[in-house]
């Protein structure tokens, strides 16, 4: 319907003012090749967010943007998109923004199922108030609120939305631009709210948080790269896959073909989806891919449809609409 | 209206006004009744006001002083300006509501009992150790026992209906009574009985038998030797209806959205007592009318700035706690620089506080009770009906300023309802929101220079997108700046915007000269006990005006000017001296205070009585 949009015009051409190796340039430039492959224009994205490194994110997009406050993102984002159904609503948040602060929300709009597209950058820790531990930190991190070690049980941000019968949960990282580049088109592209939780090094605070991960000499061997109808296999030679019993996962060792026992992954199973989800090291490989993609009608959807149906008081005359059934006259 | 039929040879007096307190258990039907009666009143033409006195529990136990539930109406041929003082007719329906509402009740009044519910238990539960209908400790009052459950039962005996249901009707009974007194036309509340009873026929004919009979027992016992005819009220022509000051509110939002050309997006978490604005617009739910009920407060906040972001007339309504939820998102909107309303209905604080009852303590909450230097725009709404005017000018000084703009409530004017005259589009204030340049020209925090409003451009618009923030803005082009001269210049501007809005308001109206020894100074739903009492006051040859301000921040440009030109000036608040803090901070005068903070309304016999104190003498 017009010229093709490329990354480049989605950015404002402001100094992205991120830390030198910071993992959110690479999540910038794939949301921004995101919106780009939509076909719609600049001015139909609200780009929200809320406090926090990621949540800098707006100001380098070149569409519609509000930089809100700490935790508010998903609220304020509902307010956009109930008025407005039209609009791409994108959600940018972090850990302890949109997962500590803004827990209530997160989970009330993945409740709606409202169109919101989410994207949690989790990097495990505070790096905008210079690192202190978040709800995301892994037990035992020394941080400058845990000079101990911390010993909070961590949320696992993908659990939690699938655990919310979210309809769109994925697990991307910065460094898989592929991987994480298809999640993002999935999810620009999904009816109801979506939930991407996005892995990513902070230099100064975490700097070592995801290496295990991220290291081509040792990643496959901790890395599940799920996806749908394809079986659970994982490990630098393909030798080792998941396997059910009793609705235990385990991990099976095999050598040669994908034994039948091993799991084919359904992303469409909310079950399946929970148990994998819930999986973290060192007991389980990471997950990373799309996990969970159901349907369900979103509540903008709803809510316009109900109006609709409950009968249109707009077209009402103002002064019977004000007058109501038990008017009265005096002459 | 037309003539009360009756046989009966009965001393008719004429009445100017009239003050009936209906009172009985929470599931009595009390406010059912005395909605009927108000509704009766106003369409035989009387002004009238009303105000509905509920336990805080839901259903506190049957009989119990805890579970009284009260509905008081004022109605008359004067402008009937409060919902009264001390009711000339109290009903009760059990010993409990007599309990709660005899030391209320002036000597000669009228009581009008349900003799059937004065039982030992009954008794008991309300702390008497003997029947007062009948141990002559009422014997300065004029007390009518009616055995209600016994007559009913007689009336309904052919109804089919069951015993319970039976019962549920026994208040249409003294209500018919009550019908009598007043000759009151029995017709049009049969037919809304009819329509509020739609879905179960048998029980709206029910009621409406009930009520019949009531009439007719009144007409025919000789228990009754009083009716009162009230002369007629000089109502201005129109098409009226009774209103509540929340159903007011809602109604205006929906004006001024239809005003705007825009969707109107109200986005509330549930509160006592503004919950029955949420009620309200919810009924009106359509594509131009969105509703959103959020999560918590915050969340109702955000999603309206959201809203107001978006395009379109944002608004939200809450009450103490909840607004103090809301103040860091108001802050957003506020630097942001986007329109929206913020209705806050007052209750009893703080904390909990005393969540059904009424104050007027979140003034300086309002005014000032966020972090930063964070002005906006604060109103006050001073009846019922009034809770429409002002909220519709609220809206429109919100769209016209891009400013928050939070008006002032409380529980008596939420609760409370008056005939509202129905308005003509013709007749309502224009909205004007500054025109957006051409996108070339366009930057997010550029300002009309009138009135300092930066340009309202939504998603959607091509040609117009930016980003804005909680940050602060350089001035004109909306980019972050932490450059000190800039941050004091953003300052400025947003305070001296917000000051601009002085230049909407008219001139302050005195009522009574404008000058002499005593100002009475008021804001907000005490409207009616300051003008009643002051008009009493003047009768008695006392030189005292008063004077009631609708706009709380900034104030009334010529205020200090009207302050001064009286010897001594009073204000009183249902609260420690708000309003009178503020005077003294902008004026350097200090004003006398009568304060109340009971949950209850400050009456006019109290402003009275200050008055008369002040001024020396009786």
């Amino acid at each position: 319907m017009e010229t093709k949009l490329t990354a480049k015009d989605f950015s404002s051409n402001l100094p992205v003012k991120w830390c030198p190796g910071c993992g959110d340039f690479a999540i910038l430039n794939m949301v921004q090749k995101t919106l780009a492959g939509m076909g719609l224009p600049h001015e139909k994205y609200a780009v929200i967010s809320g406090i926090g490194c990621s949540s800098r994110l707006p100001y380098y997009v070149n569409t519609y943007g509000f930089h809100s406050i700490h935790g508010r993102a998903a609220a304020v984002a509902s307010g956009v998109k109930l008025a407005n159904p039209d609009l791409a609503v994108w959600v940018i948040t972090g850990d302890g923004d949109g997962l500590s602060i803004g827990g209530n929300h997160m989970m009330h709009a993945i409740r709606r199922n409202i169109g919101l597209k989410i994207v949690l950058f989790n990097n495990r820790i505070y790096a905008l108030t210079k690192g202190q531990a978040s709800p995301t930190t892994q037990p035992g991190t020394k941080t400058k609120s845990t000079p101990a070690g911390s010993i909070d049980y961590p949320f696992n941000p993908a659990r939690f939305a699938v655990g919310l019968d979210c309809t769109f949960v994925a697990r991307g990282i910065d460094n898989d631009i592929p991987g994480t580049s298809a999640i993002l088109e999935r999810a620009a592209r999904h009816n109801g709210t979506t939930f991407v939780e996005i892995l990513q090094k902070c230099v100064p605070f975490s700097d070592k948080e995801f290496d295990p991960i991220k290291d081509p000499a040792t990643r496959e061997d901790v890395l599940l790269r799920v996806e749908h109808g394809k079986p659970l296999v994982f490990g630098k030679n393909k030798d080792k896959g998941i396997v059910f019993r009793n609705f235990r996962p385990e991990i099976l060792a095999f050598s040669g073909a994908v034994p039948p026992e091993v799991a084919v992954y359904d992303e469409t199973n909310a079950e399946m989806a929970y148990l994998i989800s819930g999986f973290t090291q060192p007991e389980f490989p990471v997950p990373l891919g799309v996990l969970l993609s159901t349907s369900k009608p979103a509540f903008e959807d709803l809510y316009y449809a109900q109006v609709e149906a409950i009968g249109n008081t707009k077209e009402q005359e103002l002064e019977t609409l004000l007058a109501g059934p038990d008017a009265w006259e005096i002459k | 209206m037309s003539e009360p039929r009756s046989d009966k040879n009965v001393n008719v007096s004429e009445l100017s006004s009239v003050t009936v307190r209906f009172a009985g258990d929470s599931g009595d039907g009390i406010q059912l009744v005395g909605t009927q009666f108000a509704n009766a009143t106003a369409v035989a033409g009387n002004d009238l006001s009303t105000l509905p006195d509920y336990p805080a529990e839901i259903r506190a136990p049957a009989g119990s002083l805890a579970g009284v539930s009260g509905f008081q109406i004022s109605f008359g041929d004067d402008s009937v300006l409060t919902p009264g003082n001390k009711p000339n007719v109290l009903m009760v329906m059990n010993p409990a509501a007599l309990a709660v509402n005899l030391n209320n009740l002036d000597k000669g009044s009228v009581i009008l009992a349900n003799s059937d519910a004065f039982s030992q238990a009954a008794l008991a539960k309300a702390g008497y150790t003997s029947n007062p209908l009948e141990d002559g400790s009422l014997d300065n009052y004029r007390v009518i026992g009616v055995p209600a459950n016994t007559l009913t039962e007689n009336a309904l005996k052919e109804s089919g209906l069951s015993q319970a249901q039976v019962l549920k009707c026994k208040n249409f009974y003294l209500l018919g009574i009550l019908f009598w007194m007043y000759g009151l036309p029995l017709g049009p509340t049969k037919d809304r009985i009819k329509s509020k009873f739609a879905k179960t026929p048998e029980l709206a004919a029910a009621n409406a038998r009930v009520l019949e009979a009531g009439y007719d027992y009144a007409e025919t016992t000789e228990i009754l030797d009083a009716r009162f005819q009230l002369k007629k009220s000089p109502v201005a022509p129109g098409k009226y209806r009774n209103l509540t000051g929340n159903e007011a509110a809602a109604y205006a939002l929906i004006t001024a959205a239809r005003l705007l050309k825009k969707k109107l997006f109200y986005g509330s978490y549930p509160i006592t007592p503004a919950s029955e604005i949420l009620h309200t617009l919810s009924k009106h739910r359509s594509r131009d009318v969105v509703v959103f009920q959020a999560e918590d407060e915050i969340a109702a906040m955000c999603a309206t700035v959201g809203a107001a972001f978006g395009g379109e007339l944002a608004a939200t309504g809450t009450s103490g706690p909840g607004l103090s939820l809301k103040t860091e998102a108001i802050g957003l909107g506020v630097i942001a620089e986007l329109p929206m309303v913020i209705i806050d209905v007052q209750r009893g604080g703080p904390s909990t506080g005393l969540p059904t009852k009424t104050e007027q303590s979140d003034l300086l909450q309002a005014v000032y009770g966020r972090h930063g230097e964070c002005p906006l725009v604060v109103m006050a709404a001073a009846s019922p009906a009034d809770c429409f005017n002002t909220t519709l000018e609220a809206a429109r000084i919100a769209v016209k300023y891009m400013t928050p703009v939070i008006v002032l409530s409380n529980s008596y004017l939420s609760n409370g309802s008056e005939p509202f005259r129905i308005p003509k589009l013709s007749e309502l204030p224009r909205f004007q929101v500054s025109p957006l340049p051409a996108p070339e020209d366009f930057k997010p925090f550029m300002r009309d220079p009138q009135t300092l409003a930066r340009p309202w451009a939504w998603p959607g618009l091509k040609g117009y997108e930016h980003r804005i923030g909680g940050l602060e803005k350089a001035d004109g082009s909306g980019a972050i700046s932490y450059e000190p001269a800039n941050h004091d210049r953003m300052t400025a501007l947003r305070a001296e915007k917000v000051a601009r809005v002085a230049k909407e308001i008219p001139p302050t109206k005195v009522n009574g000269e404008a000058e002499g020894e005593l100002l009475v100074l008021g804001w907000g739903s005490t409207y009616g006990a300051i003008t009643s009492a002051v008009a009493k006051a003047r009768s008695a040859g006392l030189k005292v005006s008063s004077a009631h301000i609708r706009h709380i921040f900034p104030l009334p440009p010529d205020l200090e000017t009207v302050m001064l030109r009286f010897g001594k000036v009073l204000v009183p608040e249902e609260n420690t001296g708000q309003l009178a803090t503020l005077l003294r901070s902008e004026y350097l005068l200090a004003p006398l205070g009568l304060n109340k903070v009971q949950g209850q309304p400050l009456n006019a016999d109290e402003v009275l009585a200050k008055i008369k104190e002040v001024l020396g003498g009786n």
